[in-house]
């Protein structure tokens, strides 16, 4: 073997010796860090910081963080500084985001689980934090499940079941858009819920399904769905998809030049979506679970503006889900008198958010049957330029919670404690 | 590597291996971490059956893993909800599909074996996707949980017990590698490293090369939904990302990185692909260009892998 | 349903012609240099970006120009620094390199310019409908569809009365004798992959004012490139461009029959052709192994 190979392969076995040393020395790191921070409150967040949902996953850290700020200013969780450890679940491996969230809850020991954006994810999470006992606080999730047929004593809901947000906007659709309606559904639990939900409270007014198609997460090029919704003749095509998929969609639908020969309108509609859908392209009527441009609630522009000191934007409906579920842990515990899961999650139960953290019209509480949140919902239309920057959705409706959200019965929950 | 040194290592790799829930913590890890590195490590094996020891690119392994995964968990769920039978369901469906798909795809080789392993991987993916009354689609198929085991004298509380579960999955990866280790070193073995290493000369020999790819292609696939199965029940759940092409690369990386013609080569490299990519991901928001870069530095420096600079060294 | 079935043939036209272009850029350089360029998509990324980030200096079509070159650029580099050296190796190895290369795009493109949507705006002249009954022949799809036509003439072009071209088309069927006649084959292949990543460089600044900016714009184009290649032929250029039309096509006619196979009719269409016609429609006998 020649010189140069030998001394190639020394150098080679070297700097694996180094890397090795080092990354032990990484790793072994974590252990001291713990043992440092023994004493303080932990709370885990598992949820999307990279894929398709890192917008929105990012925007409801930044929630999480302002409210643990403003915790650890009043003296913290029951008298201890509360940190916050995140993780992220990306947005679409459940594998990772179960391997997280145990990880979070064996390893790290936390005291409370937030998490996650994607419906499936976080019916994967539950389980977790059931079976450790975990108290956990879902603060965007949307699926119905959650809060519905495999509800848990341990998990509590911010954002609204998408049977919420179906009969919120279901008026204003008919009002607005009229009764032949064309659904573009997004292919997962959220969407069909969603589309069921609004063909329910849809038929109540009147409207009709003109027709339907489910896209897959992720379609990037929705003409041939547009192409046939405008074949069925509808009134108002629907756009149930979210994220990314709403931009691609309702750019096209506007380049198609649809918006001229029908309605464009749907149900949940985010800040984010809308940030990234060129002027034209924002229009139609949706319902917002939270904005921030309300001008006579109390609170809401200090809120506004302590987040846009440290993010440099306005707060989105998700900001404000960090924000409350991180809240709520804390109002929990201090409720309880105790961090013990079972006490906080019967503390929890019918407590009302305190209007610095409600930030919105009527004060939000959770329902203690299905352990949703049920505060109020903003239906509106989309617009090109409000009067301040960001300013791309006009409140025409505050619609409140109570009148529509569905019993508990029709949930289908049935909450088990632990004996 | 003479047969001492061989006892050697064997006997330290099962050493670490058994004692692995009880040494992690010590170092930042925890117990569920150690059964996914050693899933993770059985399905980089089964691929390097496949890769390192016939030759043959797959990059759609991920379909029977999924299949694994999903065969185990709809059993489960919709069946009979026993943990063991759930293995068997997933590993039968694996392999058969294995056999159907093998069967039409042998004659292929090089870049296009490649591409239409990936193409009935994306098949898959988009049925379970699609399939949404009984997969559950893109929500992937929840509300199960591995059952505890009824050995009739006793029960193994798998589902609480994340150390009880750890060493199932360990025993299930003794017996796959055993099996494994066993056919490498068999006349049937043997052809196939003749196959790696120059196919042609293999067939002028009369050795009926495509049987032999296919044999083992069934072999690799069967071991590799044995790993999925074990996946599914690690996380009381399976969606359709675990069919998906990424999912094929990092066993693929895995297998590269700890070094292809090595038996135990995969192990290390899957050791090494989950705890980098757990601890990475926990302390930045770019872990996936720290993995991206790992890709890049192992193809560019190790392509031999971890346990190829050694033989190197040991060849001189 | 006539009517709905030829919109959706024609519609899969315009989509199978962007497809195409994403996959002539694969394809050149899979043909040269063997290399299997799974960053392609973040390429495609990369030069959207650079359009968007472009476009409050040089406009839209300030950005359109210069934003291809750019990207061109950065695959030069990429191929003189990292992909060079896998010639000669296993396609494994290239594959896994521009594999670990796609995440550092992306997770790069996110941690640049944010995972928050980005708003691409299209000159107005481009955004017309044409016409009324045929609404989907937006100007703007219509615009790609012409873009497409003049890279696809300028590529054959080049290839065929170009000495650069020539050289290319010789490599491609055999590279070691091209190097014997005095052809500095390392320029060649690092000419040839920047030519295929301008066009992905191209493809991306077309697909940022389809589709929404963010930074996984590129991943779901990936598969459809590769599905092109091999139903159109490995090996064949035109066979690429037939491909990535046919499958744009049978996706928008699956959407009207069995719109839950619209995503996998190209991986079965793929299947299908690599089970019965391997060398693919348009592509040559030996170019199997």
């Amino acid at each position: 073997m020649s010189q140069d190979k030998i001394t190639g392969a020394f150098r080679r076995r070297a700097f694996i010796k180094g890397a090795a040393a080092a990354g032990a020395l990484q790793i072994s790191a974590p252990f001291i860090r713990s043992a440092f921070a023994a004493d303080t409150v932990k709370i885990g967040l598992c949820n999307p910081l990279t894929g398709t949902y890192a917008a929105v996953g990012k925007n409801e850290l930044a929630g999480c963080k302002l409210a643990l700020e403003q915790i650890n200013a009043k003296g913290g969780i029951l008298g201890q500084q509360a940190e916050l450890l995140v993780e992220d679940s990306t947005s679409g491996d459940a594998g990772t985001a179960v391997q997280k969230s145990r990880k979070l809850i064996e390893r790290d020991k936390i005291n409370f689980l937030l998490g996650n954006v994607n419906s499936a994810l976080a019916l994967a999470q539950a389980q977790v934090s059931n079976e450790k006992g975990i108290l956990h606080i879902v603060p965007g999730g949307h699926t119905d499940a959650i809060t519905g047929a495999t509800c848990h004593w341990n998990v509590f809901r911010i954002c609204n079941t998408t049977q919420m947000e179906a009969n919120a906007v279901a008026g204003q659709l008919i009002q607005n858009a009229g009764k032949k309606w064309y659904y573009i559904t997004p292919d997962y639990a959220f969407g069909h819920t969603l589309q069921a939900g609004l063909e329910k409270a849809g038929a109540k007014l009147g409207g009709e399904k003109a027709g339907g198609d489910l896209t897959p997460l992720g379609t990037t090029d929705f003409s041939s769905y547009l192409i046939k919704a405008q074949a069925a003749n509808p009134d108002v095509i629907i756009f149930l998809t979210q994220g990314d998929d709403m931009v691609n969609a309702i750019k096209q639908a506007v380049q198609f030049g649809l918006d001229k020969r029908l309605h464009i309108a749907g149900a949940q509609q985010e800040l984010e979506a809308l940030e990234g859908l060129p002027p034209e392209a924002r229009i139609g009527t949706w319902v917002f679970e939270w904005y921030w441009n309300q001008p006579n609630v109390p609170h809401v522009a200090e809120f506004v503006d302590a987040v846009k000191k440290t993010t440099n934007r306005v707060p989105t409906a998700r900001t404000w889900f960090g924000f409350a579920s991180t809240w709520s842990c804390a109002l929990a515990a201090e409720k309880a008198g105790s961090l013990e899961g079972v006490k906080m999650a019967k503390a929890l139960e019918d407590m009302k958010l305190p209007p610095e953290v409600g930030l919105m019209p009527d004060q939000p509480y959770f329902r203690a049957g299905d352990h949703q949140l049920i505060g109020n919902l903003f239906v509106g239309s989309a617009q090109a330029q409000g009067k301040t920057e960001d300013d791309f959705f006009n409140v025409t409706q505050v619609v409140k919670g109570t009148e529509a959200a569905v019993s508990v019965e029709e949930t289908g929950c049935k909450l088990t404690w632990p004996a | 590597m003479n047969p001492a040194n061989r006892h050697l290592t064997l006997a330290g790799i099962w050493l670490v291996l058994l004692a692995m829930p009880y040494w992690l913590p010590f170092v930042g890890g925890y117990t569920e971490l150690g059964s996914r590195v050693v899933v993770m490590a059985l399905a980089a094996m089964a691929l390097n059956f496949l890769l390192g020891f016939t030759g043959v690119l797959s990059f759609g392994h991920a379909a029977y893993f999924g299949l694994g995964a999903y065969a185990a968990g709809m059993t489960i769920k919709y069946l009979v909800p026993s943990t063991l039978l759930g293995i068997l369901a997933g590993v039968v469906v694996g392999t058969l599909a294995a056999m159907l798909i093998g069967a039409l795809i042998v004659r292929l080789r090089g870049v296009y074996f490649a591409m239409v392993t990936i193409a009935f991987g994306q098949v898959f993916y988009f049925i379970t996707f699609r399939w949404n009354a009984v997969t559950g689609g893109d929500d992937g198929l929840t509300g199960w949980q591995r059952q505890p085991i009824d050995l009739g004298f006793t029960t193994i509380d798998i589902l609480g017990n994340d150390k009880a579960f750890y060493y199932l999955v360990l025993l299930f990866f003794a017996l796959a590698a055993g099996a494994m280790a066993l056919i490498l070193r068999s006349p049937f073995g043997r052809t196939l490293l003749a196959i790696r290493e120059n196919e042609r000369r293999a067939r002028f020999l009369g050795i009926p090369v495509e049987r032999h790819i296919w044999i083992s292609f069934t072999i690799s696939c069967c071991f590799v939904s044995l790993a999925g199965a074990l996946y599914a029940l690690l996380n009381n759940f399976t969606d359709p990302r675990a069919l998906r092409w990424d999912q094929s690369g990092n066993f693929v990386i895995m297998a590269v990185l700890g070094g292809m013609r090595s038996f135990w080569g995969p192990l290390i490299g899957a050791a090494i692909f989950v705890a980098l990519q757990d601890y990475v991901s926990s302390h930045t928001e770019n872990w996936m260009s720290v993995i991206g870069l790992f890709f890049v530095l192992v193809v560019l420096f190790f392509p031999r892998g971890i346990l190829g600079i050694r033989r190197r060294k040991e060849a001189s | 349903m006539t009517q709905l079935i030829i919109f959706n043939v024609f519609n899969g036209l315009i989509v199978g012609a962007f497809y195409a272009l994403m996959a002539l850029g694969l394809s050149l350089i899979l043909n040269l240099s063997g290399v299997i360029n799974f960053a392609h998509g973040g390429f495609l990324a990369i030069g959207a970006y650079l359009a968007y980030s472009l476009m409050p200096y040089i406009g839209f079509w300030g950005g359109l120009i210069v934003a291809p070159f750019l990207t061109a650029g950065l695959g030069l580099l990429v191929e003189r620094v990292l992909i060079r050296r896998l010639y000669g190796r296993d396609p494994l190895y290239s594959l896994l390199l521009t594999f670990g290369l796609a995440y550092i795009f992306e997770d790069g493109t996110r941690f640049i310019w944010g995972a928050q949507s980005l708003p691409y705006q299209v000159p107005a002249i481009l955004t017309t409908p044409l016409s009324t009954n045929l609404f989907f022949l937006t100007g703007y799809r219509v615009f790609m569809v012409v873009l497409v036509a003049v890279a696809v003439v300028a590529l054959f072009l080049i290839l065929n009365r170009t000495r650069l071209g020539m050289r290319i088309r010789a490599g491609t069927q055999d590279l070691e004798t091209v190097s014997t006649l005095g052809v500095n084959i390392r320029v060649l292949r690092n000419l040839n992959f920047g030519l295929g990543i301008y066009l992905a460089g191209l493809a991306g600044v077309l697909a940022a004012g389809l589709l929404g900016l963010q930074p996984t714009i590129g991943t779901s184009l990936i598969m459809p490139s590769f599905v092109a290649i091999i139903v159109g032929g490995l090996g064949s250029l035109p066979g690429t461009l037939l491909g990535g039309l046919l499958i744009g096509i049978a996706s928008g006619i699956a959407t009207v029959f069995l719109p839950s196979a619209t995503e996998a009719i190209m991986y079965v269409m793929m299947g299908v052709v690599l089970l019965i016609r391997p060398r693919g429609l348009l592509g040559e006998e030996g170019r199997l192994h």
